[in-house]
């Protein structure tokens, strides 16, 4: 985890009429999974939206390696209530492996996305974004709609050693955070 | 009139030329649904329509006049970014006024306009067939490199700006490609036709399908199934063929209700 980071938030004041949150520095590394942990309002999601570049950032900057590629797992994926592709062509989308797939997975890749359920979409979503080349992920709030056999897959799916890639998961539950990152920043309202 | 009337070399070229586009219009039409902008189409169509009249009152070119107008609806829709459907209503009837308007006052103008009601096909030229072809060329060459694009950016919209990726690229590509294809067909098969071509298959398509690549064989099968049936059912029974077409289509909808078994989701095991 040592070495030139992929992405360094340096004083980040961001947010979208006006500042939300910040400022708010915080840098993440290859091999390393972050949590960001605080109560609802506290800015966790607007950081990430900032990284992505979906919200304004007022002053400070975000530096990242030229090259890095970002995979970004929203709180609420966008999942229309038509949508007919299936869970294989999903993967295919993001190059997530399918064989590499947590095995209770492979079972919903020839099903159409919109006749799964919110938690099997939710799993199929985050592998599409772990799976995937992307050296950077950030996952939004990745235990919604989870049951605990559908969480036990979740952290096998982030417990995978990958050393090349940074996981950055915003979360409300700190005892997952606690769990399963390298460390964890707390946010507070202000 | 007889079957027989369906082979005559008259008909060739016109029947060339739909056979090229209702499926091509369809398949665009299923990326437009997936984005939420099939209303767009319509009010694309009735633009075009109405660029057809002034063309005829000002002695321009038919499909140049309506490529361009339809051109600059979408540069319109692309300055307002997320256009909704009420813009999309406003174009509409933007269209419809200065369409009947123009024919009110022009005797070219009225004939133009009763044909791009009416979806005359049989009365399509060789410019068509050329501007069908080009189009034809066009999308084969896009659409294997716009659609996994197209995709992404509805189901992860912060792919492109999260990896510094231009996405307006993708959009703007494959909003030029409706526009054209939208315009070419409203001036062979009218705004309804036009319309119907790009909603029906798809809209039956989204609900039959196991797939996306379902959905576009699906779309473009519905497509051409009922563009065979109304070519022929309107030289039979004499009949304009935009209503004949999109009265098929219509009939065609319950097929959306067919939906294949759902089988009982696999329960998740670690």
């Amino acid at each position: 985890m040592e070495g030139v980071p992929l992405l360094e938030c340096r004083e980040v004041v961001a947010g979208y009429g006006g500042p939300v949150i910040g400022p708010v520095s915080l840098a993440l590394s290859p091999g390393e999974m972050v949590g960001l942990h605080g109560a609802n309002g506290s800015g966790k999601s607007t950081i990430l939206g900032a990284i992505t570049g979906a919200v304004k950032i007022f002053s400070g900057e975000i530096w990242r390696r030229s090259d890095l590629k970002v995979a970004h797992h929203r709180q609420r994926p966008v999942r229309p209530a038509e949508l007919p592709l299936t869970g294989e062509e999903l993967l295919r989308l993001t190059g997530a492996s399918r064989e590499d797939a947590p095995e209770p997975l492979t079972a919903l890749l020839s099903l159409r996305l919109d006749r799964l359920s919110g938690g099997q979409f939710q799993l199929l979503h985050i592998w599409a974004c772990l799976g995937s080349a992307a050296e950077l992920v950030l996952l939004d709030e990745p235990t919604n709609n989870l049951d605990p056999e559908a969480l036990m897959v979740l952290r096998q799916m982030l417990q995978r050693p990958r050393p090349e890639r940074a996981v950055l998961v915003v979360s409300h539950e700190a005892g997952f955070l606690d769990d399963l990152c390298h460390r964890v920043v707390h946010l507070r309202c202000e | 009139m007889t079957l027989s009337l369906i082979f005559d070399p008259l008909f060739h070229l016109p029947f060339l030329v739909g056979l090229v586009l209702a499926p091509l219009v369809a398949t665009l039409g299923a990326y437009l649904r997936l984005r939420e902008e099939w209303f767009a189409s319509l009010a694309f169509a009735q633009v075009a329509a109405a660029g057809g009249v002034l063309s005829a009152m000002l002695y321009l070119p038919l499909i140049p006049a309506a490529l361009a107008t339809a051109a600059l609806a979408s540069i319109g829709k692309g300055v307002l970014q997320k256009a909704g459907n009420e813009n999309y209503a406003i174009l509409f009837l933007l269209g419809w006024s200065v369409a009947l308007l123009g024919a009110a006052n022009s005797p070219h103008g009225e004939m133009l306009g009763k044909a791009v009601m009416d979806g005359q096909i049989y009365f399509v030229g060789g410019q068509h067939l050329t501007a069908a072809l080009l189009l034809l060329l066009a999308t084969g060459l896009l659409l294997p490199w716009l659609s996994p694009r197209l995709l992404m950016a509805q189901l992860f919209p912060d792919h492109f700006s999260a990896n510094h990726l231009a996405g307006w690229r993708y959009h703007l590509a494959f909003d030029l490609l409706v526009v054209a294809g939208i315009a070419v067909t409203t001036t062979a098969v009218g705004v309804m036709g036009s319309f119907a071509l790009v909603f029906i298959p798809p809209w039956i398509a989204f609900r039959l399908a196991v797939g996306w690549r379902s959905v576009l064989l699906v779309t473009a099968a519905l497509a051409l199934g009922a563009y065979l049936f109304a070519f022929a059912a309107a030289i039979v029974l004499n009949q304009p063929f935009g209503p004949v077409l999109v009265c098929i289509l219509v009939v065609m909808t319950p097929l959306r209700f067919l939906q294949p078994r759902q089988h009982r989701l696999p329960l998740l095991r670690s």
